[in-house]
Formats: C-alpha cells, structure tokens, sequence
C-alpha cells in the first residue's frame, strides 16, 4: 500500500506543520487582546491615579479621584437611579415574560406570530424605540396621556416628574427587551420533562399547585440567565436617557455610564472618568456575584 | 374557555407590541397637528417628514457607512474568529490552555472599564473620525470565538485527518471543510455580529464627531438630541423609522435565524 504510506507520511509532516499553523492562526487574537483588552485595563488603573485631558501631559495626583468619587453626590445618584432601573426592571421582566412563555406553550395556532411579534423590539435599535416612547410619553399629547383622557384618567407627567421618570424609562426598557426573555424561558418549559406533571396529575394536583413546585424550581437555570442578562443590561444603560431626558429631571434619570460618558467626552476628565468606571466595574461584580449565590442557595 | 383567554392575552400582547409601531410609521405620514390622535390611517396623507430629513442630515450617507461598519466588522469576526476558534478545537500548541482561559476571562470584563482607555487609544493612533475607529476594537470577540470554538470540537477529527493526508493546508482545511458543515454557527454569530454594531451607539458617539462619517444610529440620535428636528415630531418619527426599515426588513426574511441566534447566545452566555 504504497500510496496510503505516502498519506500517513505526509499526514506526521503535517502534524508538526500543524504547530505552525496553530500559531499564525491565533496570532490574530494574540495582537488584538494585548491592544484592545490588557493595554486599555492596565491604562485605565494608571488613570485611576492621574488627571488628564489628553491634550496636555498627564498629572499624577494619587488617590484624589478615589476620594473625590467618595464625596460624588452625582456619581452616588447615579447609582440609584441605576439600582431603582433594576429593581423595576428585573421583576417585571421576569414576572411577564414568564406569563408570555407559558401562554405562548400551550399548544395554538399562530404561535410562530405572536413569538415574531413580541421579538420585533428586541432587534430594532435602541434609538428607535427611545424615540417612539419619547412621543408615547408626551406629557400634552402623547399616546398614553390620551389613552387615560379617553379613560377618563388625569394626566401622568412620565418623564418630567423626579420620581417617575426612571420608573417610566424601566418600563420602556421592559417593552423593549422582554420578547428575548420570553423566548428564553419558552425554551426552558420546554425542556421540562412531561412525566413530572403527569405524576402530579395522579397526585391530584391543581395547576396552580404545579406551576409552582413543578415549574418554577424547573425554570431556575433559566431564571439565574435571565436576571444576570438584564442585570448587565441595566448596568449598561446609556441610549435610553441620553435621547429621552439627558439625565434629567434634576439628575434622577442620570445613569452611571451617561454619567462617565458625560466627564469624559464633555468635559475631558480621563482620569475622573476612568476612575468612575473603574469602581462601578467592581460594584457590577460584587452585585453579579451576589445573585448568582442568592439564586443558587434558594435553589 | 381557556383557549379563548390564552388568545385573547396572546392577542392583547400582540396589540401592545405592533400598535406604537403602526402609530410610529402612521405619524410620519400625518401633518403636525394630526400626529396626536391615535388612528393608524392618516386624515392628510403627506411626505414633508421624509423630504425634512432627507433635507437636513445626510441619512443616505449614514446608511452607508453603517452598512459598510457593520459588514466589514462582521466579516472580521467570521474569518478570524473561526480561525481562533478552530486552532483551539483542533490543533496542538503550547500556551493553548492558557490563551482559552484569557477568552473565558475577558468574555467576563464590563464594557465600561475599557471604554475610555479605548477611546485614548483611538486617539494615540490618530485615527478618531475614521472607519478605522469604528472597525478595528470590533475585529475580534470573545464570545464569538468561543461559540465556534464549541461548535467546531462536534466536527469530527478524521475528517480533517483526510483533507490533510490529501495535502490541504490547515487554512484549506478550515475554509473548504469546516465552513461547509459549519453554517449554524456562522449564521449565529454573523447575526449577532451584525446586530450589535449595527446598533451600537455610544462607541460612535465618542469617536465620530464629523457627519459625513456617522453611523445611522449615531445620526438619528444627534439630530433628534441635537435639536435640529426643531421640535417637529413627524420629522423626528420619519428619522426613527427610517432607521429602524433596514433591520425590520432583514427580521422579517430571517426571523427565525434571529430568533434562534439571539436566544442561543443567552444560553451559552
């Protein structure tokens, strides 16, 4: 078999040429994770310690940002206004899509729509939405107003009242994103063995008795995706106020990466800004984490 | 009974997702002072919207260079990302653990701390206000790597051994044999790809300040931010609309790839 052996040759030469390929192809990654990841993480903690502008040299001044973020009555807000964000944001969330998922799991015609239907704001640009809602929400004439006038309901200032505004900003998000978490938790409904409602029909069940010790326990993975992805996307809430109310009334739609945005590219605090950065970066850890040990030891 | 109220939910959900859409596309066919009622077919049927945006911004322009962002950063991640993903799949190499740990660990880094430090590099490179800016922080991901990385160990490995013994280089090998067999994860992360810069705003916003080189979002958000739809809200409607066609399109051909794409990266994620 002389042409097998020439393969199995050519084959054992290939296996150490192998080893040069991997190299080139990897090398891409290689370039672009010591330039786009480590340079910009070990650059940000040399900001921490710096003020800078860019345009004139860097100024060490040591931990005087970390102290100033300390006494940041804006940077405090921010984190609230955040926190307020998720606290609305992740039970309604969770709350109607599940409703959603066990709607869309019963066995109808028309399922493939409606799942179209309640996707179509996940895809489209937060831009867009921010701006349907921003008429939605008009205060004089915009669609809801005009919905509760013909309802016979005062008038709800949605966006220009303090304590409203970020509410009303968590509800659009949750308009916007929970076609995703929908699909998400149809997905883990469905892969929840039959038999197990089967045995607790025997037992005599109500369905409301199954949904929550059957159901609920089984859709735990889910749910632990589900209120870490809206968690990160709460945290990375920026479009939303930047377009609808610039941070405003009086600071309390102010989200912390409007905010970080706002030191550095209006008024080219680099190292400020980085040092805003840098500490929220902890904080969405711990708060991270914090879930993940909370969902898992209820489970 | 229960199929009823099953339907009438499912129906009442439906109506809260497509009205505002319908009542969007509607106000941009209305005068001003029409826009605040809640009918779907306008009284006066009129274009000014459209012709005050294409007036005022350079929309078309946009387009293009979203377009031209978005397929090129795509592309990137595709060809490259493959690459990365099949030398950790398939290939033997020193420092191989040890560079899946550095994708499993920056797949878990915040966006917001490398933002700046980014931007600052931009800046050092001189290349703000340029294609480069927008293209190159998104020529590779993570996530992307590890996606192909998981799909292509299914590929089994005799395959390969063939193709070689046949003389194929490893790049034959990945483009000729793995592509072919490939194409889920290719769609997925080509969808996702595409969508997350197609969407993207704030990283324009920083490094794009002229108009001719801004991405769609970008200069939606600018014209309606900045201002210069004065306060019309037809215009400011017909921009969003305008900006939201092009992806509404692509979703209703492909809503099940979409679908699919975007549901499977919260899985894996």
């Amino acid at each position: 078999m002389p042409t097998n052996f020439n393969g199995m040759k050519k084959l054992g030469k290939n296996r150490k040429k192998n080893n040069k390929a991997a190299y080139w192809m990897v090398s891409p990654y290689i370039i672009y994770f010591l330039i786009f990841m480590a340079y910009p993480l070990i650059f940000s903690v040399v900001l921490v310690f710096n003020k800078w502008d860019i345009v004139s040299p860097m100024h060490w001044i040591g931990l005087k940002n970390i102290i100033r973020l300390f006494h940041d009555q804006l940077f405090f807000q921010s984190l609230i206004n955040t926190g307020i964000f998720l606290i609305i944001h992740i039970p309604l969330q969770i709350f109607l899509a599940l409703i959603f998922a066990v709607l869309l799991n019963e066995k109808i015609a028309g399922r493939l729509f409606f799942r179209a239907v309640y996707f179509m704001p996940v895809v489209i640009s937060g831009v867009v939405i921010t701006i349907l809602w921003q008429q939605l929400y008009s205060e004089q004439n915009g669609v809801l107003n005009m919905i509760l006038f013909h309802l016979g309901l005062p008038k709800i200032p949605w966006l220009r009242s303090p304590s409203l505004a970020m509410p009303s900003i968590a509800l659009m998000a949750t308009w916007k994103n929970v076609g995703l978490y929908i699909i998400l938790f149809l997905a883990g409904l469905q892969s929840i063995p039959k038999y197990l409602y089967e045995v607790a029909d025997i037992d005599g069940a109500t369905g409301f008795d199954k949904f929550i010790r059957i159901t609920i326990p089984m859709l735990n993975p889910t749910m632990i995706l589900v209120v870490i992805l809206s968690t990160l996307g709460g945290f990375s809430l920026f479009i939303e106020p930047y377009v609808l109310t610039g941070g405003g009334p009086m600071g309390h739609t102010m989200s912390t990466v409007l905010y970080i945005y706002k030191e550095a590219m209006l008024f080219g605090r680099m190292g400020y800004a980085a040092s805003l950065a840098f500490v929220y970066t902890l904080i969405i850890f711990a708060v991270v984490l914090i879930q993940r040990k909370v969902i898992e030891q209820e489970s | 009974m229960k199929k009823f109220s099953v339907y009438f939910l499912l129906t009442l959900g439906a109506i809260v997702f497509l009205y505002p859409f319908l009542w969007m596309i509607a106000g941009t066919f209305k005068p001003e002072i029409e826009i605040a009622n809640l009918n779907l077919i306008p009284q006066h049927f009129i274009l000014q919207s459209y012709k005050n945006v294409f007036l005022k911004i350079p929309i078309l322009r946009s387009f293009f260079n979203s377009v031209f962002v978005s397929v090129s950063v795509t592309l990137s991640v595709l060809f490259l990302g493959s690459m990365v993903g099949y030398a950790l799949a398939h290939l033997e190499f020193a420092g191989k653990n040890l560079i899946f740990g550095i994708i499993l660990l920056t797949m878990m880094v915040p966006f917001q701390i490398t933002l700046i430090p980014n931007y600052i590099l931009m800046v050092k490179f001189h290349i703000t206000d340029t294609y480069l800016s927008l293209i190159l922080p998104g020529m590779l991901s993570a996530f992307g790597i590890l996606l192909f990385t998981q799909f292509f160990k299914g590929i089994p490995k005799d395959l390969l051994d063939a193709a070689r013994i046949d003389g194929c280089s490893e790049f034959t090998v990945l483009y000729k044999i793995v592509w072919p067999l490939s194409k889920p994860v290719l769609i997925t992360v080509g969808i996702l790809t595409f969508m997350a810069n197609w969407n993207s705003v704030l990283w324009p916003l920083i490094v794009i300040r002229q108009r001719a080189l801004m991405t769609m979002p970008q200069l939606v958000t600018i014209f309606v931010v900045g201002g210069q739809a004065e306060g019309q809200l037809g215009t400011k409607l017909a921009a969003a609309t305008l900006l939201a066609v092009p992806v509404v399109l692509l979703y209703s051909f492909f809503q099940r790839y979409f679908i699919e794409s975007m549901a499977s990266s919260g899985m894996k994620g």
